[in-house]
């Protein structure tokens, strides 16, 4: 039983939440190489994702002229000189299986590369923060004005609005450009001004803006450190050579303040490069110490690299503190050997032949993919019919495909039982024992197909039958084969 | 609660909700706040569903709620839907001409789809889901016809039917010789052996020939013609060919001389509209039995 107790004698814990608050992150603004190759990424994606479905190429009378498009009524896939069909969908799962590999590769080269300069979470992140920064200061004047929350002035709630609209701005633009993809963007566009596009484009556009305004906006490393699966797939992918954003605590330990270490350094004391500025933290997107080593919220965009290497130069040591480096190095420099830099290796090497293997198959089959194809199915119901003459009738259906932009003469051919001739419903006019058929232009055409033997000629059970559609004009064959079944 | 001294917990060091059944008290552990939140906006949402949508039972009813929304009317909706998109083919497939419409791929594929869901729904219970038949019952994937196998034909088949009632049908039963004492019991075995021999079938040892092409002739010739080929006027079967509707062996024929045929077929024309009916004579045809 508990009996009543002076609360000031017992070591209270916190009894707040069960887990620990999020802490803001205010990254700083910074300079420096890997900032200017974070922009200029960010210039590229952004304007790629943008303006592609602006891109025109002509495919003749009648195609969309979109160089990239989904075309979902049509299940066509347009991307370039390719189109591809429904059931050609293993292109997108080799093109899965090339990005998961180059996914390895840039990580068995540079760690969580991908992470801080490719992924849309980063680059619109990115963004999100140059917005805010634009517009509410840099990170101590956001500290600031986030501590002073109470007092809010009408100058600072202009600001927020004006921030959260620039901020949808950007994700109705996000979304936008999304549904365009899937439909003539201009017509798209037109349509969507004058409230002519279908329901479904609005709410895609609602869909995306919104998910684009809370993850970047406001999930932002969240979405790194406690959404994304790769930073614990990467850790289980990466190796001793990976280069990875690294503090080189052999040059910057001890740390101390430049004040202290000059007069150490005077007095001929060890003491390291790093002053404990801070910056690199500052700078953080994650809001991480990287000189705590390796971690999993470090998504290796490099910033706390050129924030450091600003500090250095103006304090007049050399630059890259930290760099991207590999603990293997590390030790090599406390033994005193020079570091070495291994990019190619057995890992690297394997991962790139399994994107080159897997790119030349799948050139392979986009080179060589028929543009004219056939599938049969047998009647299952009946399987045979006898005919009042004794002779056996088996009945299939055949699915014919045009991938061509144009229409196309196809005669049919059958080979397989001795004296058996071919029918097909609807199409008996054309030409005596070879039917003719007209195939339009990037279309499918199912046929009832006929095939009749004599009894006694074709004892067996069941004979093979092979059925050849030739195009008349250009001489292209596809051929399946099924069989002939006898009652 | 900090006025209750004794809302501690000595072992945690933490408060209780104060709250004791059989002096095991209860930590005090809030629920996260997005919890909570979540909690309080799934009753507003709930309240929202009830002014919006029907919700409560009442006596006799249920309120209906602002939007007045019902399932009953979205199926009605997409079943009014339903009609108008197939209405416009099929409209089109009504005013085609029977015979242009196996020429037209388009129209053809909608024949044939239409017919096979037509033919799933009415006609399969008789004659298979494939239209493959059963004793009594005929195959439609075969050449051999009662009633002609055009596609007239078989269109004024499939609006009237067979021995059906309706005045267009196909009427003339095959005759029950034996039953109604017109041929005796040696006769009608002789006859059955003899209509055997036509199609190149075995017959039993001793059976006279030239008395079964007397019977025949006397007999059978008025319906199945003269050769034996059948008329496709009167539904009588050619009886030279491998086909045969009720079997082709001694006792099934002996039956079927003794007691006659006349199988029924009914009447889809009140049934079916007129294009759908189109539409299952154009994919009966097109099974491949058709002329």
């Amino acid at each position: 039983m508990n009996k009543p107790v002076n609360t000031t004698e017992l070591q209270l814990e916190d009894d707040g939440p069960l887990y620990a608050a999020r802490k803001k992150v205010y990254p700083q603004s910074v300079s420096g190489t890997f900032r200017r190759i974070k922009w200029g990424l960010m210039a590229f994606c952004l304007g790629v994702y943008y303006l592609l479905p602006f891109v025109r190429w002509n495919r003749g009378l009648g195609a969309p002229d979109q160089a990239v498009l989904v075309d979902l009524p049509n299940s066509r896939f347009y991307f370039f000189f390719i189109e591809l069909w429904p059931q050609e969908v293993y292109y997108f799962t080799g093109l899965l299986i090339v990005a998961a590999i180059t996914l390895f590769l840039m990580n068995s080269v540079g760690g969580r590369i991908w992470c801080g300069y490719l992924c849309p979470q980063t680059v619109w992140t990115d963004l999100f923060y140059a917005v805010e920064r634009l517009i509410e200061g840099d990170r101590r004047d956001r500290m600031r004005k986030d501590a002073a929350r109470g007092t809010m002035k009408l100058e600072r709630f202009a600001e927020i609005v004006l921030k959260h609209s620039i901020w949808l701005m950007i994700a109705w633009w996000t979304g936008g450009a999304w549904v365009l993809y899937f439909n003539d963007a201009p017509t798209l566009v037109k349509q969507l001004v004058t409230f002519q596009a279908p329901m479904l484009a609005y709410i895609w556009i609602a869909i995306l803006t919104a998910t684009t305004y809370l993850l970047a906006g406001f999930m932002r490393e969240q979405v790194c450190v406690y959404m994304c699966p790769w930073p614990r797939i990467q850790a289980a992918l990466t190796d001793e050579w990976a280069l990875n954003v690294t503090y080189r605590y052999d040059r910057g330990e001890k740390r101390t303040s430049l004040k202290k270490a000059n007069e150490l350094r005077a007095l001929g004391e060890p003491v390291g490069d790093c002053v404990d500025c801070y910056q690199c933290v500052a700078v953080c997107p994650t809001g991480i110490d990287i000189r705590n080593g390796a971690q999993l919220d470090c998504i290796q965009c490099g910033l706390c690299i050129d924030a450091c290497d600003a500090v250095m130069t103006k304090i007049g040591r050399e630059t890259r503190l930290i760099g991207y480096d590999n603990d293997i190095n590390i030790q090599r420099r406390q033994a005193g050997t020079p570091p070495v830099y291994r990019i190619v290796r057995p890992r690297t090497v394997t991962y790139l032949a399994m994107i080159a293997c897997v790119g030349a198959v799948m050139l392979y089959a986009l080179l060589t993919r028929t543009l004219l194809d056939i599938n049969v199915l047998h009647d299952r119901n009946p399987v045979a019919v006898k005919l009042s003459d004794g002779s056996i009738r088996n009945a299939y259906t055949v699915r014919l495909l045009n991938k061509r932009g144009f229409d196309r003469v196809i005669a049919i051919d059958i080979d397989g039982p001795v004296n058996g001739t071919v029918h097909v419903v609807g199409a008996d006019s054309l030409t005596q024992d070879r039917p003719m058929i007209i195939l339009g232009r990037d279309q499918t055409t199912e046929l009832r197909l006929l095939v009749t033997a004599p009894t006694e000629s074709n004892p067996e059970k069941s004979i093979p039958v092979h059925f050849h559609v030739t195009d008349i004009g250009l001489g292209e064959v596809a051929s399946a084969t099924d069989h002939f079944v006898t009652p | 609660m900090t006025e209750h001294n004794n809302d501690f917990d000595r072992v945690s060091g933490k408060t209780t909700t104060g709250h004791e059944w059989d002096g095991i008290r209860e930590l005090n552990t809030p629920l996260p706040r997005w919890w909570v939140i979540t909690f309080y906006l799934t009753i507003a949402w709930a309240i929202g569903y009830w002014v919006v949508y029907p919700a409560w039972p009442l006596l006799w009813s249920h309120t209906t709620g602002v939007l007045n929304y019902s399932s009953r009317a979205d199926v009605a909706v997409e079943l009014a839907n339903l009609e108008k998109i197939r209405g416009d083919k099929m409209v089109a497939l009504g005013a085609a001409p029977l015979a242009e419409i196996e020429k037209d791929p388009a129209l053809l594929a909608l024949a044939r789809a239409r017919g096979k869901t037509v033919f799933g729904d009415n006609c399969a219970p008789c004659h298979g889901s494939g239209g493959a038949g059963a004793k009594g019952y005929p195959n439609l994937n075969d050449d051999d016809w009662l009633w002609g196998g055009s596609l007239d034909q078989i269109m004024q088949t499939i609006q009237f039917g067979a021995r059906s009632g309706h005045p267009k049908a196909h009427e003339n039963t095959m005759l029950a010789f034996g039953k109604d004492g017109i041929l005796k019991r040696d006769q009608i075995v002789t006859v059955a052996n003899y209509v055997r021999s036509l199609s190149g079938l075995p017959t039993s040892p001793g059976y006279d020939k030239s008395a079964g092409a007397k019977i025949f002739a006397d007999n059978c010739v008025s319906c199945h013609g003269d050769n034996a080929r059948g008329n496709q006027e009167l539904g009588a079967p050619d009886l030279t060919d491998k086909i045969w509707l009720y079997g082709s062996d001694e006792v099934t024929l002996i039956e079927t001389i003794t007691n006659g045929r006349g199988g029924v077929m009914p009447a889809w024309i009140g049934r079916l509209d007129p294009s759908t009916v189109k539409a299952l004579a154009v994919y009966v045809h097109s099974l491949g039995g058709g002329k």
